[in-house]
């Protein structure tokens, strides 16, 4: 009622945006839906084949754009299952007792996957195993047909031996099955582990078995791919998506502006130049850039004036991208926080309860941020060296996508103007190193509140 | 909206050199879209396949599209050429592969055809040349890619396989029977006439082997009309472009319908931007869609609305699920928005005269430009793509945006396109192109059209500058209390969530 009340006199209109606001819990505000039936992913293929990698990596990219996902890998269940990894001999094929834990380890993973996409508001479970046989997969699919879930399979198909080894050294030496085995020794097993599997391997089949299933082949890393049978809207950012990342080494820079005129009087938004400290700043960035000694820096700015003119200072080519805007306050843009409290009082508390899907009137918020620099990350895929010159706001959701923080989290994350965070991937994730460039700045950071209970 | 620039910083920090700057970084920024930026070299997509598989349906769409992104594309069709050259088409035996004489015409009007590619990427500025035509066998593919090599051009190929005979029937009699080669003939005769023609390729056809001779080429095998795709080494930003359009188009019949909201009380007043809500004639024209929508009868029609009150109202009214897209929203028009175009005249003299010299590229100070407006709706035209039947109710500068993209019209004529209120536009796909009937729904409505001034604008002594985003977009005083469209998220829905909740967020979505 309150709600209403604010809305409009007009009574109509009250009854429309009431009746709406019953309808609209029907519909996904921000776009279409982008699926209807929960999703199985299933991965496909050898050991160190990249699966994993996959997993995390997609599952990180569709949590980032609000399509809640996780993993299910089935080699957790099997070290819950198996307390001690003795040697590869558990996965040869002729022994039954191991075969029979590992097919109960995939059941179970398969009642997780139910009760995550069933019960609790999961949309897409990424079943992460070998899957090699017809008779797994087989399973799978009946077991997705009873639930009603769409299936996906991505198979990763790999047969350069280089890239297999590096596959092991990097992940496999490192996992809790090697700990007390030292590096020669768990290369040689696990090569063996691999030859358990490939006497039954059945790679899917899109041209006769498999051709009415939905599957995207990855091939040798990225060079080449095999879709069939995309269904839906999910499924084909899914593909885009696996299409764009590659695994070369890189390294993105993110840092915001220096600081600006703005910033020094606690103003949010607008268009400022940068302060004294600022252009100190810019210079500073300058210097660690070149004692990176990169080849090929890209360097991005938004459309602001603070972003450009600290890219200005590096004498080097950058591109501008509008989509790096900073957050649009709205009907705050260029006021304090104090002014914000003063004048905008219910704004202001209704911003600390939920930081990430409040939007400022006429403006935005986290969750539009998100949607607008989604082909800015996608593109940030696409590319080597980067550094990205940004601001406050759109580099927590940068970082949020590369460090999988949540979108409870994101809005808090620590991104202090002058410093820069050097983001390396590495294994299944990345690393980041926060480099301060020693030059003074404001604290444009505010923490989480405690929630108040007076709601209005 | 992009731009690098060579200048070298002064190191001198005064005030009116960072001005001189930043007008500096004004002039040299490029004035075309992102991705025509991000387009490096000059590309050369190179269809494959037998007669009637669709190459020439998916050169035109493709490059309908690219151009509609604002990377500059042409097709060249061997098609024309070799009716050029032949000017009257007697039979299939012209395509016989033992037929050397028209063997070497078809070549030659190969070469032609390269050579005008040539002339359109060095001249005409053009950054993608599609070539439509077989390119059946290896060795006119290894001469297109010398003639690609010698010119520093990349090469992306597009290969359609189709064995499914109904398809390829349904193609024949959907294009070919209307093809200049087959003016007064009957059915029967152009079906046998050109299936004959397809065996004379199939004798030469190698398909594009990705385990072997092609492993290097960059490509797409689209199979079965999109029912699979092979995608070998795609090696840049357009390319990647390229294969998930191709991935995301289909052929099922469908229609697509567009209109503006009703009309609301700016459009009365004459104001421009804002979030005004439906007048009396408005709300008319919502219960007439109402009954245009129920009785066109299409099944499992989806309905998009912006998030602006005036698109949801509209859709309020007929009573079917809608969803709200964000990216639907109207061009911002910066610190203009909310007046009447003869205040902004007074107000703003310099930026109104700006705009109608150059009304696609113009940004709004704190706004947008239509060349903006596109960027953002490349998501809508994407899923407009994936989807079935859709009834889209947006604003005049969005719809002249998707109208433009169904429509294929240029970036000069955009922003001129007529779309009045209280009018909805019927698309229908139909063999290369669209199909469109204009349904006025008879509700008076105000003329919100701007025709381009065809007085003599004054040249400013300057080039126009395309002013960015670089001005503090204002805030209105917000005397009404907007609602606030608040944003649900991907949060599991809970359909009874808000009613059990009386503390629900204010201005809970409409």
């Amino acid at each position: 009622v309150a709600a209403a009340e604010s809305i409009s006199q007009e009574p109509v209109l009250q009854g429309i945006i009431m009746a709406a606001c019953v309808f609209s819990l029907f519909i996904v505000a921000c776009g279409p839906q982008l699926t209807n039936s929960p999703t199985v992913i299933v991965m496909v293929g050898l050991p160190a084949r990249g699966k994993t990698y996959i997993s995390k990596k997609l599952t990180r990219y569709l949590n980032w754009i609000g399509v809640p996902t996780k993993v299910f890998n089935v080699g957790e269940y099997r070290r819950e299952a198996v307390k001690h990894y003795s040697s590869y001999d558990f996965f040869r094929p002729d022994n039954e007792e191991g075969m029979n834990v590992r097919k109960q380890c995939a059941l179970a993973a398969l009642r997780d996957v139910k009760l995550y996409l069933s019960e609790e508001g999961g949309q897409i479970a990424v079943f992460d195993a070998t899957n090699t046989t017809r008779e797994r997969r087989g399973m799978v699919l009946n077991f997705a047909k009873e639930n009603g879930f769409k299936v996906f399979f991505i198979e990763s198909v790999c047969n350069d031996p280089s890239v297999v080894a590096t596959n092991v050294m990097e992940v496999k030496l490192s996992s809790p099955d090697y700990r007390d085995c030292n590096s020669t020794d768990a290369m040689e097993d696990f090569m063996k582990r691999i030859n358990c599997y490939q006497a039954s391997y059945q790679p899917l089949d899109p041209d006769n078995y498999d051709r009415d299933v939905s599957l995207i082949k990855v091939i040798d890393v990225g060079r080449r791919f095999l879709v069939n049978r995309v269904q839906d809207h999910i499924q084909s950012r899914i593909v885009y998506y696996l299409m764009n990342i590659h695994v070369q080494p890189r390294t993105i820079y993110l840092c915001r502006h220096g600081e600006s005129e703005f910033n020094l009087k606690g103003k949010i938004g607008g268009d400022s130049g940068l302060s004294n400290r600022g252009k100190k700043f810019a210079i500073a960035l300058n210097k660690f850039v070149e004692e990176q000694n990169l080849k090929d820096l890209k360097i991005w700015t938004s459309q602001l004036k603070r972003t450009i003119q600290t890219a200005e200072a590096l004498k080097l080519p950058y591109e501008q991208w509008k989509a790096l805007n900073e957050i649009d306050a709205g009907v705050c843009e260029e006021m304090t926080y104090e002014e914000i409290k003063e004048k905008h009082p219910e704004e202001f508390a209704l911003r600390d309860q939920d930081k990430y899907y409040y939007r400022y009137p006429s403006g935005e918020s986290y969750q539009d941020l998100v949607q607008r620099l989604e082909p800015v990350i996608m593109e940030l895929e696409r590319q080597e060296n980067v550094l990205v010159i940004c601001h406050q706001a759109v580099m927590r959701c940068l970082l949020a996508y590369f460090l999988d923080k949540s979108a409870a989290e994101m809005p808090y994350l620590k991104c202090p103007l002058h410093t820069v965070l050097k983001l390396t991937p590495v294994a299944y994730g990345c690393r980041v190193e926060s480099i301060c460039l020693n030059v003074e700045a404001v604290n444009t950071h505010r923490d989480q509140t405690e929630v108040s209970c007076a709601l209005l | 909206m992009s731009g690098h620039t060579a200048l070298v910083p002064e190191q001198n920090n005064n005030n009116s050199n960072q001005e001189n700057k930043t007008s500096n970084m004004r002039v040299s920024e490029k004035k075309c879209s992102w991705a025509s930026y991000m387009t490096n070299s000059p590309t050369l997509i190179v269809m494959i396949g037998l007669p009637a598989r669709g190459k020439t349906y998916m050169a035109k769409k493709l490059t309908r599209y690219l151009n509609w992104i604002g990377v500059p594309t042409k097709v060249f069709n061997l098609g024309v050429y070799r009716r050029e050259a032949v000017q009257s088409y007697k039979s299939y035996d012209f395509f016989r592969h033992d037929n050397k004489e028209a063997m070497k015409i078809r070549k030659q009007c190969a070469l032609v055809a390269l050579e005008d590619v040539k002339a359109y990427v060095t001249e005409e500025c053009g950054q993608i040349a599609v070539f439509d035509a077989t390119n059946t066998t290896r060795e006119r593919r290894d001469l297109i890619l010398n003639f690609a090599k010698e010119n520093a051009y990349k090469v992306f190929f597009v290969e359609s396989v189709c064995d499914d005979p109904e398809v390829i029937a349904a193609n024949i009699l959907e294009v070919k029977a209307s093809s200049p080669d087959y003016p007064e003939r009957n059915r029967e005769y152009v079906m046998d006439d050109f299936l004959k023609r397809i065996e004379c390729y199939k004798v030469t056809y190698q398909p594009l082997d990705p385990d072997n001779y092609d492993q290097d080429l960059s490509f797409i095998k689209v199979i079965n009309v999109g029912q699979r795709f092979l995608v070998n080494r795609v090696r840049d930003y357009i390319q990647s472009k390229i294969v998930y359009y191709l991935m995301n188009i289909h052929v099922q019949p469908r229609t697509i319908y567009l209109c503006r909201h009703g009309e609301s009380d700016f459009n009365l007043a004459g104001k421009i931007g804002g979030d005004s809500g439906l007048s009396p004639r408005g709300k008319q024209f919502a219960q007439a869609l109402k009954k245009f929508i129920a009785e066109q009868e299409i099944v499992d029609l989806k309905v998009w609305t912006s998030q602006l009150k005036r698109t949801i109202q509209t859709a309020e009214f007929l009573g079917v699920p809608y969803e709200q897209w964000k990216i639907l929203n109207e061009l911002d028009a910066g610190v203009c928005e909310e007046m009447t175009y003869e205040e902004i005249e007074t107000q703003y003299p310099d930026e109104f005269a700006l705009r109608d010299q150059e009304k696609y590229l113009y940004r709004y100070p704190g706004g947008e430009s239509y060349q903006d407006l596109v960027q953002r709706l490349e998501a809508v035209i994407m899923e407009l793509e994936r989807q079935g039947s859709v009834l889209v109710i947006s604003h005049q500068a969005v719809m002249r945006c998707l109208l433009a993209y169904f429509l294929d019209k240029s970036a000069d004529e955009l922003p001129y396109l007529k779309c009045p209120l209280h009018t909805i536009f019927k698309l229908t796909p139909v063999a290369y192109g669209c199909k469109v009937e204009t349904i006025t729904l008879n509700v008076e409505a105000v003329n919100t059209h701007r025709d381009k001034p065809s007085n003599n604008l004054p040249k400013s002594q300057t080039p126009v500058r395309m002013r960015r985003n670089s001005f503090t977009p204002l805030a209105s005083s917000d005397t009404i209390k907007r609602t606030r469209n608040y944003s649900v998220g991907s949060r599991p829905l809970n359909p009874l969530g808000s009613l059990l909740f009386p503390e629900a967020r204010d201005g809970a979505d409409q």
